[in-house]
């Protein structure tokens, strides 16, 4: 197991080697000079080039990119063209409800899921298998903002019954609970959809494995049958597939984000993005790319606490 | 009398109509004995088997019949009932050791779960204990260790033992045992027939085996019902039906193993195959490849008869 672990951990590493040097590259072809940025309008030739020299910008590009490398591993990805605050104060700043927007999102909509795909495979062919399918069929391919736009124009607008704009502080307070209600529901929302399609494909399949019916002919009772045994084996396939949508979720949390006006790392980077400022964009770009390497690890590791015949391997 | 099953019928629903898998089977069997089924794959024994056990996957059904255990019709009783009654009254053991235990589960965990299913008073420890005598019936070498592994850790042969630990660790008096060895080395194969015999005279259950494999009847069995295309057209003792094979099927079968004591150039094969449920001739349903039959037997499907006590065979031209 823990040479497992390792293995995975030294695969991710190329993996966010490979981020870095893009997010690097990213900043290579766009058309603005750092060292202008950094020396503001009004400065003379001069500084310009001492700033360009300092940050080592007359260097080979493969020099600065171990340049870049050394400014990460301090935390320095440079600063915001717009207002000059250090852009991993910014992202410091916004990982956080991002992670809360995250989990918020999760914690409801994949046990649903889960629970609506099971039990459309249990009864496969029926009015609920039909009808779970036919919603999930409209989920998967219902816009994220849309469901947004929705569920502000009805709950928020007409009804006023929750605050749809900001973050209203940490998730354990009411506050903060109620803040997030809707930007969770919308971006858990189009999740649901996925995880119950998903789920109810492998507990079909897993129902219909011998070891179900030999844990039948032992006199188990069908909740047992199909919780500790259909739908425990098919989550080795269902945590891959939810930790692959999860990536895309994180697209998905940029649009909530902008949306709701969610004070996250998605946010963020819309804005850095639609205002040019490079430095920003490319430190959100790094994140983000960084959480779904996260993602997949968390994944690769799911796999072996539930498959015994990868952990013990 | 442990089991009897009168006039058993199965069938499927299927795009195209019913199709009918077991077809009228009436069979019985005596506590501390072995009732061999044998047939072609495609007869119906395995479905026979699922049958009683009612645990048929949907869509199939039992749609006549009764299937008496100790008295109780099975076909009458609850699902909570029914439950209650797999793997303490009657356990079941299939084919494939590889597919047949859940890969996720320890072993430990999945005997467990079995006595824990019939048993909510005993404490987790003294499961375990039992587990563990389970493990050490079935001849497991080293059974406290072997209860924490899992079954990809296992040999073909070990897991097939773990298998009849779970079936045998609620004590049932009746044991279905659906092609047990067909999946395993041939030394593997006697020593897991061995180990079935020696628990029968140790328990005292009946045995219910499927296979197609006629030398594992010789070895095991003390009753024998030979099924084709979803009926019983052979039922007798073992001894009797070795020497004295009263179907032709029975003979063709008997003319298909192939015997150290006779100078054979080739061994017989019966022409044709099993037809499918769909197309089940009207009369007798081995008569489309029997060298014995003739106009008569496509009239109607003939029913057993005794040719001698204890020996029935569903054969016009019977006695041959």
């Amino acid at each position: 197991m823990r040479r497992y672990a390792l293995q995975r951990l030294a695969l991710a590493a190329p993996v966010l080697l490979g981020v870095l040097l893009i997010g690097f590259l990213l900043m290579q072809v766009v058309p603005t000079d750092p060292a202008t940025v950094r020396a503001g309008p009004q400065a003379t030739a001069e500084v310009v080039a001492a700033i360009r020299t300092e940050l080592g910008l007359d260097e080979p590009i493969w020099t600065q990119f171990f340049l870049y490398l050394s400014r990460l591993a301090q935390g320095d990805l440079g600063v915001s063209i717009i207002n000059s605050v250090p852009v991993t104060q910014e992202l410091g700043a916004t990982i956080g409800p991002t992670l809360e927007l995250m989990f918020a999102a999760l914690i409801w909509s994949i046990p649903l899921g889960i629970l609506l795909g099971t039990l459309a495979a249990y009864w496969r062919g029926s009015w609920f298998d039909r009808i779970t399918m036919a919603v999930s069929v409209a989920g998967v391919s219902l816009p994220v903002f849309f469901l947004g736009l929705v569920l502000i124009w009805i709950v928020g607008f007409q009804y006023q019954l929750l605050p749809f704009t900001g973050r209203g502080g940490p998730l354990w307070t009411m506050d903060g609970f109620l803040a997030v209600i809707l930007p969770a529901v919308t971006l858990g929302g189009v999740f649901v959809g996925p995880v119950a399609r998903m789920t109810r494909t492998a507990v079909v399949d897993s129902l219909t494995a011998d070891h179900v019916r030999t844990a039948r002919a032992k006199g188990l009772s069908e909740f047992r049958v199909v919780l500790r045994h259909a739908l425990r084996n098919a989550l080795i396939p269902v945590v891959t597939l939810i930790g692959l949508q999860i990536g895309f979720l994180l697209g998905g949390a940029v649009v909530t984000e902008t949306i709701f006006s969610w004070p996250g790392v998605g946010r963020l980077a819309v804005g850095a993005i639609l205002s040019a400022d490079f430095p920003m964009a490319q430190g959100t770009i790094i994140v983000l790319s960084a959480g779904f390497i996260v993602i997949n690890l968390t994944v690769d590791l799911l796999y072996a606490v539930l498959d015994p015949r990868v952990r013990l391997s | 009398m442990l089991l009897e099953l009168e006039n058993l019928a199965t069938s499927f629903r299927t795009s195209s109509g019913e199709v009918r898998a077991v077809d009228g089977v009436s069979l019985t069997v005596q506590p501390g004995r072995t009732l061999g089924i044998v047939g072609e794959s495609g007869c119906g024994k395995s479905v026979l088997s699922l049958s009683v056990m009612r645990l048929l996957a949907h869509p199939g059904r039992v749609v006549g019949g009764r299937v008496m255990l100790e008295g109780r019709d099975l076909l009458g009783l609850s699902g909570r009932e029914m439950r209650a009654l797999r793997g303490r009254d009657i356990a079941m053991i299939f084919q494939e050791p590889m597919t047949s235990l859940n890969p996720v589960h320890s072993v430990g965990f999945q005997i467990t779960e079995a006595l824990r299913a019939h048993d909510t008073t005993s404490s987790d420890s003294s499961l375990k204990r039992d587990a563990i005598a389970a493990l050490e019936r079935v001849r497991i070498p080293d059974p406290s260790k072997s209860f924490d592994k899992f079954p990809h850790q296992l040999s073909g042969g070990m897991r097939q033992r773990v298998m009849i630990a779970m079936a045998l660790a609620g004590r049932p008096k009746l044991l279905i045992a659906d092609e047990p060895t067909t999946a395993l080395d041939v030394t593997v194969q006697a020593q897991i027939l061995d180990l079935l015999r020696d628990l029968q005279a140790e328990t005292g259950m009946g045995i219910i085996l499927i296979t197609h494999d006629l030398g594992v009847i010789a070895e095991m069995a003390d009753d024998v019902a030979v099924m084709y295309a979803g009926r019983v057209v052979e039922r007798a003792s073992a001894r009797e039906l070795f020497e004295d094979p009263q179907h032709p099927y029975t003979l063709g079968l008997l003319g298909s193993i192939p015997r150290l004591d006779l100078d054979r150039e080739r061994l017989t094969a019966i022409e044709g195959s099993v037809p499918p449920p769909f197309a089940w001739p009207p009369g007798c349903r081995f008569a489309p490849r029997c060298p014995f039959a003739e106009a008569a037997c496509d009239a109607a499907p003939p029913p057993l008869r005794d040719l001698a006590p204890g020996h029935q065979a569903a054969c016009l031209r019977a006695p041959l």
